[in-house]
């Protein structure tokens, strides 16, 4: 059989790394082959269905097609991920001159967040100054920077907007993943020493490929195999990894979603089942 | 307390901290931890978004762990790189090799190449096609050589030429334009092709094209240094520089462009300097000729190497000159304006015996073209007899 993976086109390079990859798959014996969309939801409902063997899933995504899966009695295994994809942080982040010392403090202000549904920008922010009592719209006003909905917040381009927002002094503080905090610090997005750190969230873990129930055991163990064994030191990958963002597959894990489980409750984003029950949620 | 150890002051990462633990983690073997500490309030988050991506670990300092704020255990992503990197040969001319990869690109030479990467689209990828041990010492010469065409010739220089003998110029002038746009674009071409691994030869190309490029503007600028018009072209003109666009072999194109036609242009630049109206006529040929000596002197030794590698090479070189010939055999040849410009500049006056003189000076000029094309034939190993019936081939349009 050839394996099928659906990848989600939230950059052109998407195509440069998976064409890549299924190369260099083929050519290491294992029939490859994937599918665009353009969005993620489509994705997780195509995997659960069986249209796909497999789907490069955004930790949402995931969440998702877990539900969707056990729903329908459907067994899903989350095979690999990059190593950048474990305990990444998310940081709440305030200009270095405001009066703010502690989450409390934004008690009635305005937090910038990404896209309604970028777990490191949004939801697992949002659900982290829940925890500290400040409810989004109750405790707290949330200004939303929606760009690129449905890709799940693999666009920068909300949290660079909510970066931009915490400079311009339209709000308290924004939200971002801790790498992206470095970036728009080197880029120039956020002058250098210009915010501080408010607060950062538990580490969580990002992306991982989701695999059906539809794909033998024996295929699913030799794609998991053949990813693992991909090496940094290869000229054939070094590519692909540098434009995907890793220098090794591991091996999948479920340990890291816990954050992201509770946030997606608390903000009704999917129902159990994994309908989509978010309100104004169109991809 | 630990022997690694790195303290980054007020240094954050967004300030280039990044700099120091690298450098810190470079002199570590993968698996050894460095100790980091630093005042930056940001440094924790951006120690581990750095540390991820360059796939290093991270682990926050216990509370027993005095002015130590993170461990970094060196990861080998860095090492992983560069392991199958290599030496693109050697910078001076003897690491030069014999068939660079194309991978290489353009690398310099003797620089480390991380492996994999596009690959160059050249073609000439053979030291013994392309390279002649010549080629550094004449770029050399050439960088030193180059004039500037508005300070080395005095155009302001005061001179009267009668208007026939000025149209004489303003021909000649209009056909070596014509010449030495063929000798710019041909070497730009080749260059173009050649694996930038034989850096000299490009060097050689690239010097040459600019010469032509002088030569072009110091050749339209004296033709329109009376105020009057270009002179004419002919379709036999351009249908044999044709010939020589289309030749894609390099060798062959350095032979028909530098050994035959260049060469045969030293003579017709010397004669122009023995018969110049004025001053600057005599200056600028003067110059050309320096630089088109260079030219033949490369096609002549790029080609006596490669015939001592290339056996077939004085076969493929005679097949090139019949070729090209068969191709212009129904062709006028030379333009009968530029024959006649030679000879009236050669009389340097309207009377017959004028006439006469300048005649046989055009005929002596292409007897010496003749034995300058058998002289270096000869060197390249062809008898003088073969010698002498090539040259009889070459274009009558001189280039």
């Amino acid at each position: 059989m050839t394996l099928v993976m659906g990848a989600v086109a939230y950059d052109p390079k998407v195509v440069t790394i998976w064409g890549g990859f299924r190369a260099w798959l083929i050519e290491h014996g294992l029939p490859f082959d994937f599918v665009l969309y353009s969005h993620y939801e489509r994705q997780v409902e195509d995997l659960v269905a069986g249209r796909i063997d497999a789907a490069w899933n955004s930790p949402l995504a995931w969440i998702r097609a877990r539900r969707l899966a056990e729903a329908a009695d459907r067994r899903l295994t989350p095979l690999v991920m990059r190593d950048t994809d474990r305990d990444l942080t998310s940081v709440i982040v305030v200009r270095s001159d405001s009066p703010y010392k502690d989450v409390a403090d934004l008690k009635g202000e305005t937090v910038a967040v990404g896209a309604v549904d970028s777990p490191q920008a949004t939801l697992i922010p949002s659900s982290f100054l829940a925890g500290r009592g400040l409810r989004p719209g109750a405790e707290v006003a949330i200004r939303r920077f929606d760009v690129g909905v449905g890709l799940h917040g693999d666009h920068i381009g909300g949290e660079r907007d909510a970066a931009r927002a915490l400079m311009a002094g339209e709000v308290a503080a924004a939200c971002m993943i801790d790498a992206n905090h470095l970036l728009f610090g080197r880029e120039g997005t956020l002058a250098a020493g210009s915010t501080r750190v408010l607060a950062q969230t538990a580490p969580f873990d990002h992306c991982n490929m989701s695999v059906g129930d539809t794909v033998p055991e024996e295929v699913m163990r030799r794609f998991g195999d053949l990813l693992l064994s991909m090496s940094y030191a290869d000229p054939q990958v070094r590519p692909l990894f540098d434009l995907e963002g890793l220098t090794v597959w591991q091996p999948g894990r479920t340990s890291g979603y816990a954050a992201l489980e509770t946030a997606v409750d608390e903000s009704g984003f999917y129902d159990g089942q994994g309908a989509v029950t978010a309100a104004g949620y169109a991809p | 307390m630990t022997p690694h150890f790195l303290d980054l002051g007020d240094l954050g990462f967004e300030r280039g901290a990044h700099l120091l633990v690298q450098r810190a983690l470079g002199e570590l073997r993968p698996g050894t931890e460095l100790a980091v500490t630093g005042r930056d309030p940001a440094l924790l988050v951006h120690l581990d978004a750095w540390c991820r991506k360059q796939g290093h670990q991270v682990r926050r300092a216990g509370d027993t762990d005095d002015d130590v704020r993170a461990w970094v255990t060196r990861g080998r992503t860095d090492l992983d790189r560069w392991a199958r990197a290599e030496r693109a040969g050697g910078p001076d001319p003897g690491g030069i090799v014999a068939k660079p990869e194309l991978h290489w690109g353009l690398a310099a030479r003797g620089a480390l190449v991380e492996p994999g990467g596009p690959k160059i689209n050249a073609d000439l990828v053979d030291r013994d096609f392309v390279w002649a041990d010549i080629a550094p010492s004449l770029y050399a010469h050439a960088a030193a050589a180059q004039w500037d065409p508005a300070k080395a010739v005095h155009w302001d220089a005061e001179f009267s030429v009668p208007a026939e003998i000025e149209q004489a110029v303003v021909q000649v002038m209009t056909f070596l334009v014509e010449n030495e746009q063929a000798a710019l674009v041909i070497p730009a071409r080749l260059l173009a092709r050649v694996h930038p691994h034989f850096r000299e030869v490009l060097q050689l190309l690239a010097v040459q094209a600019a010469d032509e490029a002088r030569h072009v503007e110091v050749f339209t600028r004296r033709a329109l240094l009376t105020g009057g018009e270009m002179g004419t072209s002919s379709v036999s003109g351009r249908e044999s520089l044709t010939t020589l666009l289309t030749e894609p072999d390099f060798s062959l194109a350095s032979f028909l462009l530098s050994v035959l036609g260049e060469g045969s242009f030293l003579n017709l630049l010397t004669f122009l300097d023995r018969h110049a109206p004025d001053p600057v006529t005599r200056q600028v040929v003067k110059l050309a000729r320096q630089d088109e000596a260079r030219h033949v002197a490369f096609g002549v030794a790029h080609l006596q190497h490669q015939s001592t590698v290339d056996s077939s090479l004085r076969g493929r070189l005679r097949n090139a000159v019949e070729h090209r010939h068969q191709a212009l055999i129904a062709s006028s040849g030379l333009n009968q304006d530029v024959f006649d410009a030679l000879v009236v500049l050669a009389a340097g006056e309207w009377t017959p015996q004028g006439i006469e003189r300048g005649y046989a000076a055009v005929q002596e000029l292409q007897a010496e073209m003749d034995e300058g094309r058998q002289h270096r034939l000869v060197r390249l190993g062809f008898p003088h007899d073969e010698a002498a019936e090539l040259s009889a081939l070459h274009t009558r349009n001189f280039m």
